[in-house]
């Protein structure tokens, strides 16, 4: 495979990434898409199937990383929602994707029996809820649960709100980024796959700190360096050293 | 009516001193909406078009949804206010043919699978307008698609070549789509080099079609240029606003 550009390069749809040799041309005519990747094959090469960064891993493997996109929900992720309506079983729940997702009542109230429990007094719309994506096949809108540690009503706490394709940086890479947000101000955050970020702070000025930092990092995702950044937007903040 | 104006002067130059094959200044601003996904203010000289794109979302009503992928709507309108005379904001015969062929272009290029049962809203707002309106829309769709991270085979860019006097032109505005012979809007992708939209109004033999779209091809390569610049200056202002 000859690569045609370079790694964290900005490429739109359509952007030749490079051209395949030999044996890795895909057989007989049309398309190949590869929906993970963001990358189509069509005949020898390769293109860019959205807005975003090259990613180039040993040389060998290209894929683009978007700049913009939706949440698309999938099974065991664990999102931050918001109830915004209520049905005689189930609430229905935002989690920022282009499908509403279920909650069942029964996974929340123990023998639950809709003659005897009012649903709006568990769950009313408006409340946030962190959940786990318990299915979801696209045939169907996604299920949820709140069965597990750390799941159910939001009591406390501020929910911040930022770009789902700018989740993968404010966790990092093995969370080294959610490790020095959470080193740095002290805060307890809970990081939604859908974009919304729990954070419980020991103080105001904490919390603000906070804020500044999730935004920098959404707005500078597709740059270099953002870690150091960071660190020094904390420090100045905080005044403190982690 | 008033006479008919001298479309090409005895030097080879159209009415606004242009040469034939030349396209009038084009400008593209990129998120220039923030409610919307994505968006795009295109212009071809007067023309200026602004496009929004938001999804992919929930469709309403809920029938409207397709199993299989994503519905894409596309509502081409022009504002009261683009024309001389006030426009009736009420969509006309011709909006709803410019939607559907728009949509059909973009529906050429967008992974619709990706998102079964939704839907990808494109609203195309003709701000003003001096011909070129459908092709101007249709370029700043497809890179308010791409501002809106929807994935797609390539950008589409837009370009019409029309015949005034005989002589093949680039780009017609307003009067020569007016008073000139013929009018073909073309929608190109210029990676793959394919046509995706495709109309003609008026008449041409099959040597000045070829030559026509010859010319369309190329100023579609000096439009998606200015595009990719355009993608360019989006990302570095950020770095500039933090800063």
């Amino acid at each position: 495979m000859k690569i045609l550009v370079a790694d964290r390069q900005l490429v739109r749809p359509g952007d030749c990434l490079a051209i395949l040799e030999g044996d890795e041309i895909p057989p007989g005519p049309g398309l190949k898409h590869f929906p993970d990747k963001h990358i189509y094959v069509l005949g020898e090469k390769v293109y860019s199937d959205v807005l975003g960064v090259v990613s180039i891993e040993d040389g060998k493997s290209i894929s683009v990383i978007p700049l913009e996109s939706v949440y698309i929900p999938r099974k065991d992720d664990v999102v931050i929602g918001i109830v915004v309506d209520i049905g005689l079983t189930v609430w229905l729940v935002d989690i920022k994707a282009p499908y509403k997702a279920i909650l069942p009542a029964g996974d929340v109230i123990e023998g639950f029996n809709p003659a005897v429990h009012n649903l709006r007094s568990y769950l009313d719309v408006g409340d946030f809820v962190v959940a786990k994506v318990a299915a979801f096949d696209r045939l169907r809108d996604p299920l949820l649960t709140v069965k597990g540690k750390g799941l159910g009503k939001v009591t406390e706490g501020f929910v911040i709100d930022i770009k789902p394709s700018k989740v993968a940086r404010v966790v990092g890479k093995k969370g080294s980024m959610y490790n020095v947000l959470v080193s740095y101000t002290k805060c307890e955050v809970l990081v939604g796959s859908n974009g919304y970020i729990l954070a419980k702070c020991p103080s105001e000025q904490a919390l603000k700190a906070l804020i500044k930092a999730i935004k920098l990092i959404e707005a500078k995702a597709h740059l270099r360096g953002l870690t150091e950044e960071v660190k020094t937007l904390l420090e100045l903040e905080l005044g403190v050293k982690a | 009516m008033s006479s008919k104006p001298v479309l090409i002067r005895d030097d080879g130059t159209r009415l606004d001193g242009r040469k034939p094959d030349e396209m009038r200044p084009v400008k593209i601003t990129i998120g220039v909406l923030k409610n919307a996904n994505g968006s795009a203010l295109v212009e071809y000289g007067g023309t200026k078009v602004l496009a929004a794109v938001y999804g992919p979302r929930e469709v309403l009503p809920r029938h409207l949804a397709l199993p299989d992928r994503a519905i894409l709507r596309v509502r081409y309108h022009m504002a009261p206010f683009s024309t001389e005379e006030r426009k009736s904001p009420a969509p006309t015969r011709r909006e709803i043919e410019l939607s559907k062929v728009i949509r059909e272009a973009l529906e050429a290029v967008v992974f619709t699978n990706m998102f079964p049962r939704a839907g990808i809203d494109v609203f195309i707002e003709v701000l003003q307008a001096d011909g070129g309106t459908r092709t101007a829309g249709l370029t700043a769709a497809s890179i308010a698609l791409a501002d809106a991270g929807i994935p797609m085979r390539d950008l589409v860019i837009g370009v019409a070549v029309g015949k005034v006097n005989g002589v093949l032109v680039l780009d017609v505005n307003e009067l020569e789509d007016q008073y000139g012979e013929a009018d073909m809007p073309v929608g190109v992708l210029p990676n793959l080099n394919e046509v995706v939209l495709l109309q003609l109004n008026g008449v041409l033999t099959r040597e000045e079609f070829n030559k026509a779209l010859d010319m369309a091809f190329k100023a579609a390569e000096h439009i998606y240029k200015l595009a990719k610049e355009a993608f360019y200056v989006k990302y570095t202002k950020v770095v500039e606003e933090v800063k």
